[in-house]
C-alpha cells in the first residue's frame, strides 16, 4: 500500500515528524530517531557558543542523508525575528524549508497569528517552504494557506504540555477546509493522542517532548510510530458510526432457552 | 620632538589597529580587519555548520572570503541545536 504524505515537493513515507530537543544525550536522540521512522526532523537555530568551542555538533548525530532538516523559528516573538532566523536557517541548513513559529505570549507558547500570518508571506515571497505552527483555528489555517503555506500544524495543546488533541472537532474542520496537508503540531503526550490526530483524518503529527521527555525515549518514539500508523490505517478503513445503544454482533437467533 | 611624534604616531597605528566588533551580542576584539573566513578559523568553527550575519544581513558563503569584518562591525555566528 502506498500511502505517503507530500508536503511541497517532498514526499515522505513517515507522517511522523520529530523534534531533536530535550533529549539526554545525541545517542539516545539517534536512536529514538531510527525506532520512530522520522523522515524529518525539527532543528533550532542558536548563538555559536563562542567560548566552548568543544560542544559536538548535532549534525554529527543527525543521518541527514536519510532525515531531511526543518529548521524553526522557536523563540521569536516578532515577524522580523522569524524571518532572520528563517534566513539564517537557510544558510545554515542549505534548505528553504522552514517550521515557522512566531510566538504570543511565554506562558502559553501560543502563536501570534497576525505575526505568523505575516512572516509566512513574507517568507513565501522569499521563496522558502513555509509550514507555520498556528493555534487550531479553521480561520487562521485558512488565512496560513492563502498566505502560500505548504502545510498548516495547528496545535493539539500547548507545546510540551503532553495534554492531547483538546478540541478534535476545529482539527476535523480544519482538515476539511485544508487544501495543503495538516500536521498536528504540539501537545501529544501518549500514543493514543497520535492515534486520536491520526483517526481525524490529519496528515501528520510532529512532537518532541512526547518523545524526548518519556523515560526511555528510544521505546516511546516506536510506540509513536506504531500510533501514527495505526491512527492512519485506522481513519483509511473508515470507522463505524457512532451509536447510543447497543447491537448485537453474534446472531439473535439459535440462543439457548429461548 | 622628532621622538615624541614617532611614539604619537606609533600609538596612533596601534590603536587604529584594535578592531572592536560585536560578535553574538558581545564585544569582542581583534588586532586587525580579518575576513569572516579567517575568524571562522580564529575561532575554530566549521564554516560548513554555521550561518554567518554580517551587519544584520545573512552572509552567503561565496562571501566569507571577501568580506573583511572591521571596526564596529556586527557579526552574528548560529548553528543547529536540538529543537522541536
Amino acid at each position: 500500500m502506498t500511502d505517503s504524505l507530500t508536503i511541497a515537493d517532498r514526499t515522505f513515507a513517515s507522517r511522523l515528524i520529530v523534534g531533536t530537543g530535550k533529549y539526554s544525550s545525541h545517542a539516545v536522540m539517534t536512536r529514538a530517531h531510527q525506532a520512530s521512522g522520522t523522515e524529518m526532523v525539527t532543528v533550532a537555530i542558536r548563538r555559536v557558543n563562542i567560548s566552548d568551542r568543544a560542544q559536538e555538533s548535532l549534525l554529527d548525530h543527525i543521518d541527514t542523508d536519510q532525515i531531511a532538516l526543518l529548521p524553526n523559528t522557536a523563540g521569536c516573538y516578532t515577524a522580523a525575528d522569524a524571518i532572520r532566523t528563517a534566513h539564517l536557517g537557510r544558510e545554515a541548513g542549505l534548505s528553504n524549508w522552514v517550521k515557522l513559529e512566531v510566538i504570543g505570549d511565554d506562558k502559553t507558547l501560543f502563536p501570534d497569528n497576525e505575526a505568523l500570518l505575516d512572516a509566512t508571506r513574507r517568507l513565501v515571497a522569499d521563496g522558502f517552504v513555509v509550514l507555520p505552527y498556528t493555534n487550531d483555528d479553521p480561520i487562521a489555517c485558512r488565512k496560513l494557506e492563502e498566505a502560500g503555506a505548504a502545510a498548516v500544524m495547528p496545535l493539539g495543546a500547548p507545546i510540551g504540555s503532553g495534554l492531547g488533541v483538546q478540541n478534535p472537532n476545529n482539527l476535523r474542520i480544519i482538515k476539511a477546509g485544508a487544501g495543503v496537508p495538516v500536521i498536528v503540531d504540539a501537545g501529544v503526550g501518549t500514543p493514543s493522542d497520535a492515534a486520536i490526530a491520526m483517526e481525524i483524518g490529519v496528515d501528520g503529527v510532529l512532537m518532541n517532548t512526547g518523545i524526548a521527555g518519556a523515560d526511555d525515549p528510544v521505546a516511546m518514539a516506536r510506540a509513536m510510530r506504531l500510533a501514527v500508523e495505526a491512527g492512519r490505517l485506522g481513519y483509511l478503513a473508515g470507522r463505524i458510526p457512532r451509536a447510543s445503544y447497543a447491537t448485537a454482533s453474534s446472531p439473535l437467533e439459535g440462543v439457548l432457552g429461548r | 620632538m622628532s621622538r615624541v611624534l614617532w611614539r604619537f604616531s606609533a600609538l596612533l597605528q596601534y590603536a587604529q589597529e584594535i578592531v572592536k566588533i560585536t560578535l553574538n551580542g558581545d564585544p569582542f576584539e581583534l588586532s586587525r580587519p580579518v575576513t569572516v573566513d579567517a575568524l571562522l578559523r580564529r575561532l575554530e568553527i566549521d564554516s560548513r555548520r554555521v550561518a554567518v550575519e554580517y551587519n544584520l544581513a545573512v552572509l552567503k558563503r561565496a562571501a566569507y572570503e571577501s568580506t573583511i569584518v572591521s571596526d564596529g562591525d556586527k557579526v552574528e555566528i548560529v548553528n543547529f541545536v536540538g529543537g522541536g
